[in-house]
């Protein structure tokens, strides 16, 4: 690893970008369908890099190569009957988040009357049910990371009932990478960005976390990818803005 | 054959209080908005609105309108919570069916397709079963014997939908990258009422663009009204994109005052306030 980075020189934001983009290596010719900032950044590493036959769309109806060549079409009618193909990986964001990978978008408080109301199901459902889901918290907290959510819009694994395509292949947040490699498919710590602790990420989780008792670190940008993160695919550092240092 | 153009107003007077009304378009994109604001000048109310929601609803739900809405989300794109949908539903004021979005498509197409029910995986396992009780589950009559949803079919007494371009019969296109979904909304509906950038005349249609962008056909269109930025403040491309100032004008102004601002008078008056702002 001649190109390998000193871990004091890569910010929070950069560890979460390369955690998030890790999700689609070895993806092959699927969609990549990152929503928020740090995984858009990720896909867009992925598919420079180790994950060269990802499709990306402009966020809207087009699919597009690097240099923004159209390549494909895919208004909303399009992508909703693509990801009953399955051949999708999506990552999400979680207003709440629990122990089995539920995930809530919709509202906070009793559906009935929400204390607050936020966007709704929107495809949460058909995504878990349909192809790899995984999940971006760009804040972890007890907020977030709960003991119960209060609408499950995302299916996690204790519901999912062994659903043919249900697969939640991992949480990322500004502390960590999180799976469910566990017998029961509970969360877990996968590995931790550098400089935090497991006390850190057990103080801002609100339920059971399972903590192997050697946690690697999340693995450090090549300087290749950091040249690219940093000069081609976010010059303007938008990352820093998601994930202070 | 027949001309189909009418004002917004005659459209609304074919609306009644207590229909299921779809809106096309897509969150703030390409929205019927002229019509929507031609239904809050009248007194229909007791909707049951049925929507890839955005301002429409927000606007619907702050002037009381809606009994029951039936959506995946309801959002303003660039603002993502719609403040006015938002405040009304922590008011509780009106009834919610809170579906998945490919669970709405699954809705429209049913209907449009004369169907009770389409079955599909998406929902299972999520609180889209708890807080929709009286939806069902179907299994498979082959050897899978796969339990799914039966998304029951969503009919709608009229369509609102927003094109590019219609003729007089009713033949609708539209010329952005997204049609979205008002093919459906217009197949799914007993009568369906096209709001356009422009009337043109048939053989104009496809000078400038491919037979891929008529949308809309006539045997689904009742009514096609001619308005000119018909989508403000949400996008209409190529046309406009969306008017971002005003959208952030509309979601930080309390509603009685922007209400009397802009939607006193006629689409003209609204016109020239709006004018007035930029």
């Amino acid at each position: 690893m001649s190109e390998a980075v000193a871990a004091r020189e890569v910010t929070r934001a950069e560890y979460c970008v390369i955690a998030c983009a890790e999700a689609w290596r070895d993806a092959g010719e699927i969609l990549a369908s990152p929503m928020g900032l740090i995984p858009s950044v990720g896909a867009r590493l992925a598919r420079r890099t180790f994950a060269p036959d990802l499709l990306l769309t402009d966020g809207e109806a087009l699919l597009v190569g690097l240099d923004g060549t159209v390549e494909g079409w895919l208004p909303y009618r399009a992508h909703l009957d693509l990801v009953t193909t399955g051949r999708r990986h999506v990552m999400m964001g979680a207003s709440q988040i629990d122990r089995f990978g539920n995930q809530n978008i919709s509202c906070i408080g009793a559906w009935e009357r929400p204390k607050r109301q936020l966007l709704g199901v929107r495809g949460a459902p058909v995504n878990t049910l349909n192809n790899p889901t995984s999940y971006w918290v760009p804040r972890h907290s007890r907020r977030v990371f709960v003991e119960k959510v209060d609408m499950v819009c995302g299916v996690g694994y204790d519901r999912a009932a062994g659903a043919r395509f249900h697969r939640i292949p991992r949480v990322v947040s500004d502390l960590g990478v999180f799976d469910f490699a566990t017998p029961d498919h509970s969360m877990r710590l996968a590995s931790l960005h550098p400089g935090v602790t497991v006390e850190e990420v057990r103080d801002a989780t609100a339920f059971e976390l399972t903590v192997p008792d050697e946690v690697p670190e999340t693995r450090a940008p090549s300087a290749h990818e950091l040249r690219l993160i940093r000069e081609v695919i976010d010059p303007a550092n938008s990352r820093a803005r998601e994930v202070g240092s | 054959m027949s001309d189909k153009t009418m004002t917004a107003e005659e459209v609304v007077s074919r609306l009644e209080s207590g229909m299921t009304l779809g809106i096309g378009g897509w969150g703030s994109r390409r929205k019927p908005m002229a019509l929507v604001r031609a239904l809050l000048r009248s007194r229909i109310t007791d909707l049951t609105v049925v929507s890839y929601g955005g301002p429409d609803v927000g606007m619907l739900a702050a002037s009381g309108r809606i009994r029951k809405l039936v959506a995946a989300f309801v959002t303003l794109d660039s603002i993502p919570l719609e403040p006015h949908y938002r405040a009304a539903r922590e008011r509780g004021a009106f009834e919610l069916m809170e579906v998945d979005e490919a669970m709405f498509l699954a809705g429209l197409r049913a209907a449009s397709h004369r169907l009770p029910f389409l079955p599909m995986r998406a929902g299972l396992g999520s609180d889209v079963m708890r807080v929709n009780p009286g939806l069902r589950t179907v299994t498979s009559p082959y050897e899978d014997g796969e339990t799914f949803v039966a998304m029951p079919a969503l009919r709608l007494d009229a369509a609102l939908v927003h094109v590019n371009r219609a003729d007089r019969l009713g033949n609708g296109q539209y010329l952005g990258p997204d049609p979205y979904f008002d093919d459906l909304f217009c197949e799914a509906a007993e009568a369906a009422y096209v709001s356009c950038e422009q009337v043109v005349d048939t053989a104009e249609l496809t000078k400038a663009a491919p037979p891929q962008s008529l949308l809309l056909k006539r045997h689904t269109v009742t009514g096609v009204v001619e308005t000119p930025n018909g989508a403000h403040f949400t996008s209409c491309a190529p046309d406009y994109g969306r008017d971002e100032a005003f959208q952030k004008r509309y979601a930080t102004t309390p509603w009685p005052e922007f209400e009397a601002r802009f939607l006193g008078g006629d689409e003209q008056a609204y016109r020239a306030a709006v004018g007035e702002e930029s």
